[in-house]
């Protein structure tokens, strides 16, 4: 079952940083053990373009499709039997303590 | 017919439970428990009760999910699975495992916490969606629908049919407690659904059977049947709550409060439950109010107030302490007690002022209080100490 992580930051993060885990770690454990499938850190919502095509003109805007104070920074494709695994992955990424993480499974 | 709601109550959860580890297909699952009850109810006032009725029942749905799957025809895998269910030993181990894999998952913290008593109360109780949405004060088709994406989240979002091991199960554990704990104040609050704090005894007790070493179960169970034990000194004729110390002892239910007892002697203090447990069993052993052994008490408040500091227990924890030292004592803990809702602070320091001497204080926090309470009995209950306390001030001329 395949998992995507939206990683993003949060307005109230963790405050003790030695409970923090490394995310270097994170990444070499978890592509070691199969349950990272791919990922990467995202450059801010700056550099975002949101791009519509309506009756065949494409539209751009500048920025993300939704203002909000909290933003994806990263993502990550989870392979893992089920949400209980994916949740144990996610609990001990640095992300999850300092920002939030949202787990959405594969449609199919 | 009667016999028909009372295996169907005990053999639901069973036949479900069993029939979505076999096929994964929770409304399947929950169709063919429904089939077959709708059959019981059909039959058996015509051909009589069978012999083994909860072995019938289980047999017709079990009949029903291969009907159902033969017909659907690719499913190979899940008819050969559900033919091999069940041979004549209803008692398998594997088989009370399902129960208690159901209940996990059924209150999953990855599913809302209303969505997570809901589903508890519809799979596990076997409970009516209309009886669900009438205690939850929503229609019929909002409980349906909440029920439905509850399911479909189990499902898409794959929460594993299973309970957890190790450190995990720890945790996991205090959330189901939790759930059965909020369904009994359901069931228990003034203005809540009676018959559901008797689906959470029934629950809790399916719970300790199926977890008989993890203390916290009894301890839940134990606490439910004392708080319970009360239900029919509660109320007076008219309806009012009565309060604990004014109640009429001889209609508690002594034989409850004897099995809570017998729990509690055989079951370490390891957490919150235990505590709050073997705070009612002193209340319930008490054979007048002035009797109650307040020390005892305060002490259990006091290590209740360091393992679960929460403004509820601090506010408790003033009233034993009021009543063991001394109202000031009482009054002092209270002025400490951070973020308690202030209907319910001002209505403690009210009976504290009161047993101060302080009448005139008390009478007017009472009124105070009586204007945040969160439902009418409540309302009532506390105008009515108002006035008692007010009459006190009015007649110490007299009695002078």
């Amino acid at each position: 079952m395949k998992y995507m992580m939206f990683v993003c930051d949060d307005t109230e993060p963790e405050t003790d940083e030695t409970l923090v885990p490394d995310v270097e770690v994170w990444v070499a454990e978890h592509d070691a053990s199969g349950a990272r499938v791919l990922g990467n850190k995202l450059a801010p919502p700056s550099a975002a373009t949101t791009v519509r095509v309506r009756g065949g003109e494409v539209l751009l805007s500048d920025g993300p499709f939704a203002e909000t104070k909290e933003v994806i920074v990263g993502f990550d494709i989870l392979e893992v039997a089920d949400l209980d695994e994916a949740i144990a992955v996610v609990a001990r990424h640095p992300m999850a303590h300092v920002g939030r993480v949202e787990l959405r499974p594969y449609a199919d | 017919m009667d016999l028909v709601a009372q295996v169907g109550q005990e053999s639901y959860a069973r036949i479900v439970a069993t029939l979505i580890r076999a096929t994964g297909d929770w409304t399947l699952a929950e169709d063919c428990a429904q089939d077959a009850l709708a059959e019981a109810l059909e039959r058996w006032p015509r051909e009589g009760v069978p012999r083994n009725p909860g072995g019938w029942l289980t047999t017709v749905a079990r009949n029903r999910a291969i009907d159902v799957l033969r017909r659907s025809a690719v499913e190979t895998r899940k008819l050969k699975e559900v033919a091999m269910l069940w041979g004549e030993q209803r008692e398998q181990p594997e088989i009370q495992d399902d129960r208690l894999r159901l209940i996990f998952t059924c209150c999953h913290p990855a599913l809302a916490l209303d969505a997570r008593v809901a589903l508890t109360l519809r799979i596990v109780a076997g409970v009516p969606t209309p009886d669900i949405a009438r205690a939850f004060v929503v229609s019929e088709s909002t409980m349906t629908r909440r029920i439905t994406r509850a399911k479909s989240k189990i499902a898409d979002a794959r929460i594993p049919y299973r309970v957890p091991e190790g450190g995990a199960l720890v945790g996991r554990l205090t959330g189901v407690l939790g759930v059965l704990y909020l369904l009994f104040t359901r069931g228990y609050d003034a203005d809540g659904e009676p018959a559901f704090a008797a689906e959470a005894i029934r629950l809790a007790r399916l719970l300790g059977e199926l977890m008989p070493d993890e203390p916290e179960v009894a301890s839940l169970l134990a606490l439910f049947l004392l708080q319970h034990s009360r239900r029919h000194a509660r109320r007076d004729a008219a309806g009012e709550l009565v309060m604990l110390e004014r109640q009429d002892r001889s209609r508690w239910d002594h034989a409850a409060i004897a099995e809570a007892l017998k729990i509690l002697a055989r079951t370490p203090v390891t957490g919150p439950y235990a505590l709050q447990a073997r705070i009612a069993a002193c209340h319930a052993s008490a054979e007048t109010a002035a009797g109650t052994d307040w020390r005892s008490i305060a002490q259990w408040y006091d290590e209740l107030a360091r393992v679960q500091p929460t403004s509820v227990v601090a506010l408790n924890r003033a009233v034993a302490h009021g009543y063991a030292y001394g109202p000031q004592a009482g009054l002092d803990l209270l002025a400490e007690a951070d973020g308690v809702p202030d209907g319910y602070a001002r209505a403690v320091e009210a009976d504290l002022s009161a047993r101060a001497g302080d009448q005139d204080r008390a009478a007017e926090l009472f009124r105070e209080a009586a204007r945040q309470a969160p439902s009418e009995v409540e309302r009532r209950a506390l105008l009515t100490r108002a006035d008692e306390v007010g009459a006190a001030t009015r007649d110490r001329p007299d009695r002078r």
